[in-house]
């Protein structure tokens, strides 16, 4: 018999920690708009914020100032890469840029653990990871908990693009960088608030992951996970980094545990690209791709 | 654009000097090298090259960025590991031949989203053969032979009944692999299909109206590169480290194959080689000078995240100062040394034939 009660447990603990990949795949969603670059580092961006944070905790530093400290790094770690690598990259063919963040990543790794040492450090935010009772469905607090972080993230993110007139820069650059200098905005201005931008969220992403995983190197391997996110709901968009995000966590959980038995489990790794790559092989353009001029 | 200069000379400063190292690499390095120098250093770097000119085919002449390479690697150590167990009697070169053409055809299949896709989407739908090729190989214990850590002795080396033991012979076996290779593929890139891999590249409706068969040279490249990274494996594994292992197929080993490609510069077969080399002596170099500078504070921690943080720095300066890689700086190197041979050719050397895509616009 089908246990209905089981597959909707699974398919909401799989939407709910898709939203954390959205998490992720929201930094490089606001990279991408507006520089075109797809931004490799996030990851380690995630790592490297969620490292100093907790390495500033356990130094007796109180929690929000931990927090400022942080966003102030990651302010500078934004300025910093507008300086040293896009500025001289400027004008390159987008793949380049590609391998130079790979290279940062690299960069920010390394300096990371050499700054706060390699041990897993785990991170408590306060919030319980104990699961309750909706109708007879099991859902996590901290998972929920997350996802109002997220939701709450993006919808800032929504009305900071509409409303503001750095947000306004944004989608003129993000239109035609060309026209866009035209008329006279300051592409490195608009590039270094971008990766800050960026920065931020991987600090977000990045103290809810380090709660759920620990803080330690595997944690800027999320960035895999939110690649094929990214395919799915195309690489420019906040709304298909959302819808993506669900559905691969969604599909994640679901064939993990309908069809992982029948290929001995573990098929997380790759199930979610495989899907990605044939959704793809139909639309090209993912779900929310530039050809359906959808822009939040 | 310069056209093609076909060299009739038989005897070129490039053939000569290929020859020199050639007669180095056979005569003169397995008299005066050290066991340690061909395990630790030159048999590694000769897999590393190979797999850097299958890379190449791929990424620097068809423009293709694939992040997959390790996952071929490891298709190739598996297939010749399981054709040698289970086909009693099959000489060893039929194995490796027969391994290469196993990551050919998985290379073609993961090479499919190539006909629908470009750029960053191809790039991250490449990770698919990474961690697909990686799950299978540890979840059905049939390609390790059931073997329970995973970890397998690799069988010897024997080329036409002649058994290479040994770290001299390891690395005459693997050398002479890389040399045939490499010679093949010289030919390859200056035929049809080595023209068609840069059309597609360089810009892919052109090629596609000037003739040439865009899908077909797509898969074409994914299938020979493939075949040479999976042979690459081969070594790697058998040569280099005796065993076979899913684990040094990583993700971590498809950057260090993309990264030599990028230092050595793309779109050139002696690119792959200077960053191969690169890439094996850099930690070494860094461990050394570490450890004499400030002792003991270098420990092991530190320098692999110091290498790391070396590789990554090193990979942006490329990109920023010269991205064509350590190729173009020892071609400036030559020029200035030998001013004459440039203004005799008229600037058109047969490798500015290729327009290279990580040229940099606006400078020369």
């Amino acid at each position: 018999m089908f246990d209905y009660q089981f597959f909707l447990e699974v398919l909401i603990g799989g939407l709910l920690s898709g939203i954390m990949y959205s998490l992720v795949a929201l930094g490089f969603v606001l990279i991408y708009k507006t520089s075109g670059v797809l931004n490799f580092a996030q990851g380690s961006m995630l790592l490297f914020a969620a490292l100093t944070f907790v390495s500033l905790v356990e130094r007796g530093v109180p929690f929000w100032g931990a927090f400022a400290a942080t966003l102030g790094v990651m302010v500078l770690l934004g300025v910093a890469v507008e300086r040293t690598i896009l500025r001289p990259l400027v004008n390159q063919p987008p793949i380049t840029l590609f391998m130079a963040t790979l290279g940062l990543s690299y960069v920010i790794e390394g300096v990371a653990q050499l700054l706060w040492g390699t041990q897993v450090h785990g991170l408590d935010l306060g919030i319980e990871d104990s699961p309750f009772e909706v109708y007879g469905v099991l859902i996590s607090q901290f998972d929920l908990f997350a996802a109002a972080v997220a939701g709450s993230l993006v919808a800032a993110f929504s009305l900071f693009f509409r409303y503001t007139r750095i947000g306004l820069a944004f989608r003129a650059v993000a239109d035609d960088q060309y026209a866009a200098l035209a008329v006279g905005l300051r592409l490195p201005r608009v590039w270094a608030i971008v990766w800050t931008a960026a920065g931020v969220v991987a600090l977000v992403a990045g103290l809810l992951w380090g709660a759920r995983l620990g803080v330690q190197f595997s944690l800027s391997l999320v960035v895999l996970k939110a690649l094929p996110v990214l395919v799915l709901g195309g690489f420019d968009s906040i709304a298909g980094a959302i819808v993506g995000g669900l559905l691969i966590g969604a599909i994640e959980k679901l064939s993990e545990v309908y069809i992982g038995p029948y290929f001995g489990g573990g098929i997380e790794g790759w199930a979610a690209y495989v899907v990605a790559l044939g959704f793809l092989l139909i639309r090209p353009a993912g779900l929310f791709g530039q050809k359906l001029v959808e822009r939040a | 654009m310069a056209t093609p200069v076909r060299n009739t000379l038989l005897v070129t400063p490039e053939r000569l000097g290929v020859l020199l190292l050639l007669i180095v690499a056979y005569g003169v390095i397995p008299v005066i090298g050290t066991g340690y120098l061909f395990d630790a250093i030159l048999t590694p770097f000769l897999a590393l090259s190979l797999a850097a000119v299958g890379l190449n085919i791929l990424t620097g002449y068809a423009g293709q960025v694939s992040l997959g390479s390790a996952a071929f690697l490891a298709v190739g150590a598996f297939a010749a590991f399981n054709f040698n167990l289970r086909v009693p009697g099959l000489p060893f070169v039929v194995s490796i031949v027969l391994a290469g053409l196993t990551a050919a055809a998985i290379g073609i299949v993961f090479g499919l989203p190539s006909l629908r896709l470009r750029g960053f989407y191809l790039a991250v739908s490449t990770l698919a053969a990474q961690f697909f090729v990686q799950w299978a190989l540890t979840k059905f214990s049939w390609f390790s032979n059931d073997n329970p850590s995973g970890v397998i002795d690799a069988p010897p080396l024997t080329l036409a009944g002649f058994a290479f033991t040994g770290p001299i012979g390891r690395y005459l076996f693997s050398l002479t692999i890389v040399v045939v290779i490499t010679f093949a593929v010289t030919r390859l890139i200056r035929s049809q299909t080595g023209r068609n891999f840069v059309a597609v590249r360089d810009h892919e409706t052109a090629a596609r109206v000037i003739g040439v068969p865009v899908l077909g040279t797509k898969l074409v490249a994914f299938g020979i590169s493939s075949f040479i990274i999976g042979v690459a494996g081969v070594l790697w594994a058998f040569a280099y480290l005796r065993t076979v292992e899913t684990g040094g197929f990583n993700i971590d080993r498809s950057f260090q194959i993309l990264f030599i490609i990028i230092i050595g510069g793309l779109a050139s077969l002696r690119g792959a080689f200077l960053g191969a080399a690169f890439i094996v002596v850099f930690p070494l170099i860094l461990s050394r000078t570490g450890a004499a500078l400030f002792g003991g504070v270098f420990d092991s921690g530190v320098l692999e995240m110091s290498q790391r943080i070396g590789i990554g720095a090193l990979i942006i300066l490329f990109l920023i100062l010269e991205p064509r890689g350590l190729s173009a700086l020892v071609d400036r190197v030559w020029d200035w040394v030998r001013p004459r041979r440039a203004a005799a050719l008229g600037g058109a050397t047969p490798r500015s034939f290729f327009i290279r895509k990580l040229q940099p616009k606006g400078r020369t």
